[in-house]
């Protein structure tokens, strides 16, 4: 799938939920499913320092095509996180980087990416994008 | 006397609000208090019809501003029962208040190999100034550990204090934990080696009777949006004989007597140290919210609150799994705490869709939570307008946190 239609996917999900707290269980239940970063992984290197919780991401180079892990701290960022890896793990490194992440807007979680939250999300979402263009330029 | 919380509520007009869906419940009053009317009333009446440059103008509306201004920065000095307005420097809020003065110190007082001390339980403003006063002039940091409780390790200090101790700095009430400081035995073990000191009061203003006099600290600052005053605007109150010896700190207009090119003579005591238009919108937005709060009455707020917080803290130990963060016996305005095994991110998030505005995370004082071993904590603050019916909902909603993550 292009990034475009699992961002689509994952909006009609949001779209079943009649109210913040089922969207909230459901990131609890997507926090259960990521691929946790391996221990070896999850290092300083690979910390996002916010200054509320801690997201770790690693990234690999397979072919063309860039392999995300990620971690956090807390649940709700973690869900997040989740969705993040959901959208741009196994895409190429050219559409990581064209691509605009709409869906956060759309499945009304924007708020996590304000100023404010100080999570790690912006700094993570702008670490992927460079890891793509570091491994377009290898 | 009993406070009438219904009258004191209906002058916040920011609190009457829903927020995504539910009546906005304000536990984070020691980042920032809301404003009552008068002190809003205030700001717009400058705007509407006083604005004018300060200390200058021969004309009407810069004497009005002037008169304003300076009758706050008495209002101040009555506030503190300071000796003289010569004491009260308007300042942007307690961070420029410190750094202030460990610029100044930097330049008069400290040498290479002199000692400060700070304390393990500070905010970041009251942490940066004098490391980077240690790094420009040679002097050396040293902190006085916390207990588990919460408290300063009294001993810990006492052994810190030598013959090379220039200057020891400790917040009255940490923004963290809670606890209030043993302020007066730390300043006279401190003037016995000779040295200065500074007491960070940004917490304390709001919620208790300072007396700077009868306190003695050389220094003492706060800022006047945590004790219901505009944002921009704090005190630095300092002993006139120091004051008068310390150079200044900004250069510019107002700080100044006579400007030659050959050299420049400063302005008398406070103005040697206001250099530039201040914030005068904001310095008349204190002398209102000083009278907001004498009208209440200083101790009244303070009976108020030491009810909120043991009420707070009660209902928090009857949940369980609550971890406190900070269990000093002298506390004042501030629950930290964690939920076992739930972040304080996800919780802030859900109690923030219920309406309820907590701080969450280090609270700018990254070294007490180190000193815990935690991420942060979940801080609720509470001022005078807040209800035992609020910390009831608030407890609902810990608990449905619980329920989520648990």
């Amino acid at each position: 799938m292009t990034i475009q239609e699992i961002q689509e996917e994952i909006i009609e999900e949001f779209d079943m939920f009649d109210d913040w707290i089922q969207k909230y269980d459901y990131l609890i239940e997507l926090s259960k499913d990521i691929p946790l970063i391996d221990d070896a992984q999850r290092v300083d290197e690979n910390l996002i320092k916010g200054c509320q919780s801690k997201v770790w991401l690693h990234a690999e180079k397979e072919g063309d095509k860039v392999r995300f892990m990620a971690d956090s701290d807390a649940i709700i960022t973690k869900g997040i996180v989740a969705l993040l890896v959901r959208v741009l793990d196994g895409q190429k490194s050219r559409d990581i980087i064209d691509n605009e992440l709409h869906f956060i807007d759309a499945i009304g979680l924007k708020e996590h990416l304000s100023m404010t939250r100080s999570n790690g999300l912006v700094s993570m979402i702008k670490q992927m994008k460079i890891y793509a263009l570091a491994f377009m330029a290898k | 006397m009993a406070i009438d919380i219904h009258h004191i509520r209906a002058q916040f007009p920011a609190l009457h609000q829903e927020v995504n869906g539910h009546p906005l419940i304000y536990f984070d009053n020691a980042a920032t208090s809301q404003k009552p009317k008068m002190v809003i009333d205030a700001i717009a009446n400058y705007y509407n019809k006083e604005n004018s440059n300060i200390h200058r103008g021969v004309h009407y509306l810069s004497q009005k501003a002037t008169d304003k201004y300076e009758l706050s920065r008495e209002a101040i000095r009555r506030f503190i029962n300071a000796d003289s307005i010569e004491e009260i420097i308007i300042t942007r809020g307690t961070t420029e208040s410190i750094n202030l003065v460990a610029s100044c110190l930097s330049r008069w007082w400290f040498k290479e190999g002199d000692e400060i001390i700070i304390s393990a339980i500070e905010h970041h403003s009251n942490i940066v100034p004098w490391q980077m006063a240690c790094e420009q002039t040679g002097a050396v940091l040293k902190v006085i550990p916390v207990l588990d409780s919460g408290e300063l390790d009294m001993n810990a200090y006492r052994e810190l204090l030598t013959e090379k101790t220039k200057f020891v700095t400790v917040n009255h009430i940490s923004n963290a934990l809670g606890t209030v400081n043993p302020i007066d035995e730390i300043i006279s073990l401190a003037h016995e080696k000779g040295a200065l000191v500074l007491i960070d009061g940004a917490q304390a203003t709001p919620h208790m009777k300072v007396d700077v006099q009868a306190i003695n600290a050389d220094f003492y600052c706060f800022s006047a949006h945590k004790m219901y005053g505009p944002t921009g605007v704090g005190i630095l109150h300092g002993k006139k004989e120091i004051l008068e010896q310390m150079p200044p700190y900004h250069g510019g207009g107002e700080m100044i007597k006579e400007v030659k090119f050959e050299g420049t003579t400063y302005n008398d005591l406070p103005f040697k140290f206001e250099a530039g238009t201040p914030n005068i919108v904001g310095g008349i937005g204190i002398e209102a919210s000083i009278r907001f709060i004498e009208d209440i009455g200083i101790d009244n707020i303070a009976k108020q609150e030491a009810e909120l917080l043991s009420y707070a803290t009660q209902r928090l130990k009857e949940i369980g799994g609550i971890r406190f963060i900070g269990e000093a016996k002298d506390k004042a305005g501030v629950v930290s705490f964690i939920i076992e095994g739930v972040h304080p991110y996800d919780a802030g998030t859900i109690l923030d869709k219920l309406g309820i505005a907590i701080r969450t995370g280090h609270h700018c004082a990254q070294p007490v939570m180190d000193r815990y071993c935690i991420p942060g904590t979940m801080r609720a603050s509470f001022a005078v307008y807040n209800t035992k019916e609020e910390i009831d909902t608030f407890i609902e909603g810990v608990q449905r946190v619980k329920q989520l993550f648990g």
